[in-house]
């Protein structure tokens, strides 16, 4: 780190001159333009965090309340009875509650906090800085996607103290349990809160994966081809296209839905009998919304994912003090990733009665998907040998990262081949492997990158032993919760049931799941500490006194430690090489504004 | 229960301040930071090899522990391919677990900073990048190819010897039918279904072929060993799941859009009690789609049996026909020819079918 000094802001050569008159003070800002609504892309990137932050607790929350029921069936928890009143009568959680929990529990941490709170604050905070940018291509949109997003969180929250609850069907809303109020409380006015709200939230990451693209393939620094973007980029990019081609498929899903539920209509239904009572609808057919839903919901797997990776690719290699290993192969691996993702959705669908020749074409397209996955592992691996690894909070989080998308990656290799998801489709195995792989392995590279640039957000340091702490516990944690999960699936327990004691196959595993809720719990309580430690190092961590505290290569450690609107005073720097120039020629590490120098070595 | 709560939350008070105790003591040796950071870097690069071998470690104790809970041999014939399917992805997913994860975590250990060392530059290498392209490719298709063979094989068409029956889902239980004499499920018609005169799947009476069928709810399903059986699913309000555990088979129940699942049953329920040693064994149907609040406990059992222990319970069965037609039920008042007069009906039957064709 002593060569952190070292940071050329005297490199920058080139004059752009329309530029100059950009300043960092250039217009009076009141509390109100500064910090809610904010054009600027690194406050908007804050407002993301801090939002989904409080969403993580809330649905982290909601997993150790029916982790609770899971572990203690028998168990009576007044304290519930006097939080939730009705839902939980006598301390139980009661079966619609539970389902309500699960779903919102789901639906908050795909969309809420792994969507909008990852790609959203990484997007925003990372791509003017990285690439080079004033700010994002249209503030005042980017403004608006994080206002949809907040106005999303409202109609959600708001749904949760309605009197018939909020949506209990599941976070994928299969209907005809969605569409029918008979068939579920969840699936009265909670079901169309939770539509409006979705709706929002499309709105908002359309408008901000169409200002990521945009940015990205518009507002580069001279020099800054798109093959010297930093790999966080590439991934942002691609997640954004990845959002903009899916997410309007399910908002028109979700508008038939409504349709069906308010307006009479049989896109979805068919031959239905409900509560004894028959409804007219024929002609629907309730496999058409899976198939819509999951043609968004796949990409959004690796929405959630790609991101995570990016990040996760450059911390590895600035903490190798290495350049990442394969650079064009990582490239070739994403956009591999991201156009199978659109081209695998009906493997969540093998059993729904699926003609089994084009199950089959599923299943070949899916293990596609495993080759630059792995070829993504063993790049990283390979980044990490033979360097001089500095475990900083966020290499750490890197390095589990890597550790868990393999474990979920290998038992994803299961579940998409068809013939053993007969046995293992809607059983706890699924719960354990998306948890690991897409869940707990996205946070690790979330948490990686708010260790790595928090920094940079806020010109002060996370605590790092409260860091090591938090790594450690959440590491060892996740394995203990989702490893032996494994087995409950193999033992073919399905997923959503709350109770186990009316069978007989189900039964063995009550140890068990006491454990995972003691763990998860523990988790939890460690997770509110690095929420503490956050907000407290907001305003009382260490204050960052270099430039380029990691010794970094990429742009963003060429603007002040705190960045004004606007990012660098004078003109935006030139770029001239790769950003991963790690131990080249014997130098640590050579920032992209360096011109290449006449002896430098090629590679 | 109360304690355990309190427990954790004084666990929590208690390493929030324990930590901000730390970091302030954190803060005094800043002084020697470069020191510091050395050597926590040693402690985590050891954790992270601590990690590696306890990690693999319990592994190995949580298979111990947990393999004799999850099932034991598959009971149709189709799940024993299942069974070799995972097998297989098993063993090859434990090497590649092994290996990757054995480099990922040694290798941070063995290449933590030093000051000794300088990181090597090596940007790329393709022969390298092409053979892990390619290893992978193969494996996978191994993979595939054995996946996909299973998979054809065991959703192939039924056998034409095989029994049917008619497995229907609703808010919360199954209801099954069986096609009677003629071994054909007479047609129905949702509009139809009206529990309170004795026509709860909405079966259409004017079609004789519904004349022989049997229904009932809340009663094990009875299939035979060795025996196919094809299961024509269905549900009446919203998406269910016939889950077979032991048989190692799914298939939704989707309204509107009947689907179909077949397999052969290996063992009869009473040599499952042996094989399992549990006196109260039952092969049980799971619902595994998430169908409203009584989802946990939609339980169906099925009794897996001889042909002749099957033949005599079937001989006990009533058509749903009699009950809904009280006075068409020739046997209501002499029991003992039962057997007769559904043959007769279901002669009958046929003949009929085969004019209309």
């Amino acid at each position: 780190m002593s060569d952190a000094m070292n940071v050329h802001p005297e490199v920058v050569t080139t004059h752009d001159v329309h530029h100059d008159e950009h300043h960092v003070h250039h217009h009076k800002e009141t509390f109100i333009t500064k910090y809610i609504f904010s054009q600027d892309h690194k406050t908007i990137g804050k407002q993301f965090l801090i939002t989904g932050i409080i969403w993580a607790i809330i649905g982290g929350l909601f997993s150790v309340l029916f982790r609770l029921q899971l572990g203690y069936p028998d168990q009576s928890f007044p304290i519930l009875q006097t939080v939730f009143g009705h839902w939980a009568e006598g301390g139980h959680i009661k079966p619609e509650f539970y389902y309500a929990l699960i779903t919102m529990h789901g639906t908050v941490l795909v969309f809420f906090v792994l969507t909008a709170g990852l790609s959203g604050t990484f997007a925003n905070i990372l791509i003017p800085l990285q690439v080079g940018a004033r700010d994002m291509a249209a503030p005042f949109l980017n403004m608006l996607s994080y206002w949809f997003f907040f106005m999303a969180s409202v109609v959600m929250i708001s749904s949760l103290f309605i009197q018939t609850g909020p949506a209990a069907g599941g976070w994928t809303v299969y209907p005809p349990l969605s569409a029918l109020g008979q068939a579920s409380q969840g699936s009265k006015l909670g079901m169309d809160l939770w539509i409006v709200s979705m709706a929002l939230f499309v709105v908002s990451a359309l408008l901000g994966g169409l200002n990521y693209i945009t940015t990205i393939l518009n507002m580069r620094t001279r020099g800054m081809s798109m093959t010297r973007l930093p790999l966080t980029i590439w991934a942002i990019f691609f997640t954004a296209v990845l959002g903009v081609l899916s997410f309007p498929v399910l908002l028109s899903g979700l508008i038939l839905l409504l349709f069906d539920r308010n307006l009479g209509t049989s896109f979805y239904l068919s031959d239905i009998v409900v509560n004894g009572q028959i409804l007219p609808n024929e002609g629907g057919s309730a496999i058409l919304f899976q198939h819509l839903f999951w043609f968004l919901g796949h990409p959004e797997v690796y929405i959630i994912l790609l991101p995570a990776m990016g990040m996760v690719s450059e911390i590895l290699s600035v903490n190798s003090r290495k350049p990442i290993f394969g650079y064009m192969a990582m490239l070739g691996s994403l956009f591999a990733i991201a156009t199978l993702s659109f081209l695998v959705w009906a493997h969540h669908m093998f059993v729904t009665g699926l003609n089994p020749f084009l199950g089959s074409i599923f299943v070949l397209l899916t293990l596609l998907i495993a080759v630059p996955s792995a070829i993504k592992v063993f790049n990283w691996i390979t980044t990490l040998w033979r360097g001089n690894i500095r475990f900083t909070p966020a290499m750490l989080f890197a390095i589990g990262f890597v550790s868990l998308f393999i474990s979920g990656g290998l038992t994803g290799i299961f579940l998409g081949n068809s013939t053993i998801d007969i046995h293992l489709h809607d059983t706890m195995f699924v719960v354990a492997h998306f948890h690991i792989v897409m869940g707990v392995a996205s946070f690790f590279g979330m948490f990686a990158g708010i260790y790595h640039w928090f920094p940079k957000m806020f010109g002060r340091y996370l605590n790092s032993t409260l860091g090591y702490i938090h790594f450690w516990v959440t590491m060892a944690g996740a394995y203990l919760i989702f490893w032996p999960m494994h087995y409950e699936g193999l033992a073919g327990m399905p997923r959503r049931y709350l109770d186990k004691s009316s069978w007989v196959s189900f039964t063995q595993f009550g140890e068990l799941d006491k454990m995972i809720t003691i763990v998860s719990i523990i988790v939890f309580a460690v997770q509110l500490m690095f929420v503490f430690n956050f907000f407290y190092s907001i305003f009382k961590g260490r204050k960052v006194t270099t430039k380029n505290p990691w010794g970094s290569n990429t742009l963003e450690w060429t603007t002040p430690i705190r960045p004004g609107h606007g990012n660098w005073e004078g003109e935006i720097p030139e770029v001239h090489r790769w950003p991963y120039d790690y131990g080249k020629d014997g130098r640590e590490f050579i920032p992209q504004t360096e011109p290449v120098g006449e002896n430098e070595s090629k590679h | 229960m109360q304690t355990f709560f309190i427990i954790a939350i004084l666990l929590l008070g208690f390493l929030i301040t324990f930590q901000i105790a730390k970091a302030s003591e954190y803060v005094s040796i800043l002084r020697g930071e470069e020191t510091a950071r050395k050597q926590t870097n040693k402690i985590n690069g050891f954790m992270l090899l601590a990690f590696l071998v306890l990690g693999l470690t319990g592994v190995y104790y949580c298979n111990e522990k947990l393999r004799g809970k999850v099932l034991g041999e598959s009971a149709s014939v189709q799940g024993v391919s299942i069974d070799t399917m995972l097998f297989i992805t098993i063993a090859i997913t434990g090497v590649v677990f092994l290996i990757t994860q054995i480099a990922l975590f040694w290798f941070a250990y063995k290449y933590q900073a030093s000051d000794k060392r300088k990181a090597y530059y090596y940007p790329h290498n393709n022969k390298l990048e092409v053979i892990w392209t390619v290893i992978p490719a193969i494996a996978l298709t191994v993979l595939v190819g054995f996946g996909i063979f299973y998979w054809f094989k065991i959703t192939s068409e039924a056998p034409k010897d095989a029994m049917l029956v008619e497995v229907t889902g609703k808010q919360f239980g199954w209801e099954f039918r069986y096609p009677g004499r003629d071994g054909i499920l007479g047609k129905k018609y949702f509009k139809n279904i009206d529990p309170a005169n004795n026509n709860p799947v909405g079966q259409i009476w004017d079609d004789p072929a519904n004349w022989d069928d049997i229904w009932f709810e809340s009663k094990p399903l009875h299939l035979v060993v060795n025996k196919p059986v094809k299961l024509v699913i269905g549900s009446k309000d919203v998406i269910h799941d016939v889950g077979l555990v032991h048989f190692r088979m799914k298939m939704d129940a989707v309204p509107g859009t009947p689907t179909t699942m077949w397999f052969t049953p290996r063992f009869t329920t009473k040599q499952m009690i042996e094989k399992t040693g549990n006196p109260r064994f039952v092969f049980e149907i799971s619902c595994d789609q998430l169908c409203g609040k009584g989802h946990t406990g939609m339980r169906g059992e099925i009794v897996v049996e001889t042909q002749e222990e099957f033949d005599r319970w079937l001989a006990s069965q009533k058509p749903q026909y009699y009950a809904a037609f009280p006075d068409k039920d020739p046997t209501a008042p002499q029991k003992d020819s039962v057997n007769a007069i559904s043959k007769t009906s279901a002669t009958t039957a046929v003949t009929q079918m085969k004019t209309t064709n």
